[in-house]
């Protein structure tokens, strides 16, 4: 059977440094992965790889979704076959409104992924966001904000996660959403993946910190350590390297740094 | 904007490129002498007075040189032999829409003018070629006694106002091309609300130029007396054409004692006219004037909405966007002058170049001895959408007081490759992700406007754009 997700010994560069060595990874359909490992190791690289960011070049290797390699197509194209990214640091983009944004960006998606796709009238449409909102405890304050501009950490993250909610892809890539959130953010933010997660979609939660894997229960968790996986297992491996910090998988791959 | 709205508005971009078979009863020969100034003059059966500031106007253009500063090099393609100054398209003018000539009305049911006045304009003096064809107000306002016609029609029917007020603001000897506008003027709009009446709502009048090599010279007077208040809107579209045509308006603004004007000019001249524009206000005490200036068109344009602050606690604000696409310069800005105590200025200008398109912003902010307590805050910010266009700030500050505030701050910068990343991340394609980026950028001027304004100007911006990510000027592939 086609994997849905599949990395297969993927090579990228920036500027041509070499930043991912060969990484390998596959994900099934309604599986959550987690990825961890320590800052510099190539997490942000495969996530803005993943969604076909330019600044990176492909060197090696390939990225397959539901059968087909990724890597010609663009950024938007990966976007409305499904694939969705919640970003780390998300841009602000002054003077365009957040819900000019959201509606233009559903109506890219939809119009693509079905040909019968009717735009829905504003107001529709409005309560539709308004709901998705409600899970994520964000106000109607949003409606009248340029899009990320003067966002807070926490809004932002929670605009991020608004916005998986409203374009239903079927693999999310989450890149250190958990950073900057405290406790309570967390567990809207966490909830509110939760109520999207179902056996149809699939995450890949990448992270420094343990944390959010308490809050969204991996199936399986990796560990990436300069630019490759070097090690996986179940949720506990998580717990394992709160407690102990990454050294002692160095050590267990006797990876050569 | 919505986009979804503007995408489904089903844009018509050869409304902005058609252009009617020739009909005229009058066409002056190309070039320009003193017999076609005095002949133009007569056709208008104008007064003598203006007969003579006509030719007075003449003579100082023929001896004024060309600036020599800017884009020198493109206005010394100008060949003021190789125009048309007069063309007269019918002889009788009207007033209900249903006797415009058919030939004539296509071309403004292209543009919308009919559904725009059923929504919500007071009236419409709309310009084709020299003349004003089709001309109303509405009678509320005319009963307040606001005046609003065509200049043609104010140097017969209201001399007194007009003698008084012509030229007084931008003088014939300001620059060559306002005398030439001086010496060749024909149509534009004239507009006197009287003391304490406040107009409502926006009026209105659209210009275009339809003859080859055909130059348009209108000539625009507005009078806001005590109190009054008076938003007039100005919009241009303009069929393009293989050769080169001049634009050379003159639009004098004056706001008297606590009157407040505003001014909203779209532009979109084909990308072979010159548009070279001497737009002037005074204000006096406790006057407030606005431009709100957008030029998209044009092969060259020169322009520098200019407040005069002449009584105490006068203000000003020049809201200006430039766009050029290749080939093009927009050499636009403001002027500001404070001439008298506890003024204030702002002005906020952006612009975008693409396709090795070039923008400059030239800005004039003089304070004068005396003028205590002023202030002026200055904001530029630049677009650059690839890497072979370029954009300019040549800001001029003269100060003569001490006790004045000055706030300026300038951005030029390219157009950023995370946001577009970020925002074909949710589905955007390339041309959609910059067109909003782009309209963000332009939203505080956008703001400013009329939404049918806002809605053209959004759908121009996104046809510009098309070109640029078509044509590969950009590098980065997504």
């Amino acid at each position: 059977m086609e994997s849905f997700f599949r990395v297969v010994n993927l090579k990228a560069s920036i500027d041509g440094n070499l930043i991912l060595k060969g990484l390998s990874l596959e994900v099934n359909r309604g599986e959550i992965h987690g990825i961890m490992g320590p800052n510099g190791s190539g997490k942000t690289t495969f996530s803005n790889v993943i969604m076909g960011n330019p600044k990176y070049e492909v060197v090696g290797g390939d990225i397959l979704f539901k059968g087909e390699s990724i890597l010609d197509m663009s950024t938007d194209e990966r976007a409305k076959r499904g694939i969705f990214l919640a970003f780390q640091y998300s841009e602000e983009v002054p003077g365009v409104s957040f819900m000019n944004f959201l509606r233009l960006a559903y109506n890219s998606v939809n119009s693509y992924r079905y040909s019968d796709f009717v735009p829905p009238k504003p107001l529709e449409f409005r309560n539709l966001v308004k709901s998705k909102m409600a899970l994520l405890d964000m106000d109607d304050s949003f409606f009248n904000r340029y899009l990320n501009e003067g966002f807070s950490g926490g809004e932002r993250k929670r605009a991020e996660i608004l916005q998986m909610l409203l374009l239903d892809p079927e693999l999310v890539i989450m890149d250190e959403t958990d950073s900057g959130l405290d406790i309570d953010a967390l567990k809207v933010v966490s909830r509110g993946v939760m109520e999207f997660k179902n056996e149809r979609n699939s995450f890949v939660v990448i992270t420094h910190y343990s944390r959010i894997l308490k809050y969204i229960k991996p199936d399986f968790v990796h560990v990436m350590i300069d630019g490759r996986i070097v090690k996986t297992g179940d949720h506990t491996l998580a717990d394992r390297i709160e407690d102990n910090g990454y050294d002692w998988i160095l050590k267990e791959v006797s990876y050569g740094v | 904007m919505a986009r979804e709205e503007i995408k489904n508005m089903k844009i018509d971009f050869s409304k902005y490129d058609f252009k009617d078979p020739e009909k005229y009863s009058y066409k002056s020969s190309k070039g320009i002498n003193e017999d076609i100034v005095r002949k133009i003059s007569e056709m208008k059966n104008e007064p003598d007075w203006m007969k003579e500031f006509r030719i007075k106007s003449y003579r100082i253009f023929e001896k004024k040189p060309m600036p020599t500063w800017g884009e020198k090099w493109l206005l010394d393609q100008i060949d003021f032999n190789d125009i048309y100054y007069y063309v007269k398209p019918t002889d009788t003018k009207v007033r209900s829409w249903d006797e415009v000539p058919e030939y004539i009305k296509n071309t403004f049911d292209r543009l919308g003018i009919p559904e725009a006045e059923r929504k919500y304009l007071a009236g419409i003096t709309a310009q084709y070629e020299s003349e004003v064809v089709y001309h109303s107000i509405k009678s509320q306002w005319e009963s307040k006694g606001v005046i609003f016609t065509d200049m043609d029609t104010a140097v017969r029917e209201y001399p007194e106002i007009v003698k008084r007020y012509f030229g007084t603001v931008v003088p014939p000897n300001d620059n060559k091309f306002a005398a030439l506008n001086s010496a060749v003027w024909s149509g534009g709009s004239f507009i006197y609300v009287p003391k304490g009446v406040t107009v409502e709502i926006p009026l209105q009048a659209y210009f275009r130029i339809n003859t080859q090599n055909m130059g348009q010279f209108e000539r625009t007077l507005i009078i806001a007396d005590e109190g009054a208040s008076v938003h007039y809107i100005e919009g241009c579209t303009a069929p393009m054409y293989s050769s080169n045509s001049l634009h050379a308006a003159v639009v004098e603004i004056i706001a008297f004692k606590g009157a407040y004007v505003r001014y909203t000019t779209i532009q979109n001249w084909s990308k072979n006219i010159y548009n070279l524009v001497t737009k002037r206000a005074f204000a006096y005490e406790e006057a407030k004037v606005e431009w709100v200036d957008g030029n998209l068109g044009s092969k060259l344009t020169m322009k520098y909405p200019a407040v005069y602050m002449l009584g105490k606690g006068a203000q000003a604000e020049i809201l200006s966007i430039a766009l050029a696409g290749a080939g093009q310069v927009q050499d636009a800005g403001a002027k500001v002058i404070h001439a008298a105590p506890y003024t204030t200025s702002k002005i906020t200008n952006k612009s975008i170049s693409l396709s090795s398109g070039k923008t400059i912003y030239r800005g004039l902010v003089k304070i004068m001895k005396g003028s205590v307590g002023s202030k002026n805050h200055t904001s530029c910010n630049a677009l650059l959408i690839d890497e072979e266009s370029v954009s300019d700030t040549i800001p001029h500050i003269d100060i003569n007081e001490d006790k004045v505030s000055l706030g300026h701050e300038a951005t030029a910068g390219r157009i950023s490759e995370e946001q577009l990343f970020y925002l074909m991340s949710r589905g955007l394609t390339e041309h959609e992700a910059l067109v909003t980026i782009v309209n963000g950028f332009i939203e505080p001027f956008v703001k400013a406007l009329p939404l049918e304004y806002a809605v053209e100007l959004n759908r121009l911006i996104e046809l510009e754009l098309e070109d640029a990510v078509d044509t590969g000027a950009r590098k980065v592939k997504y």
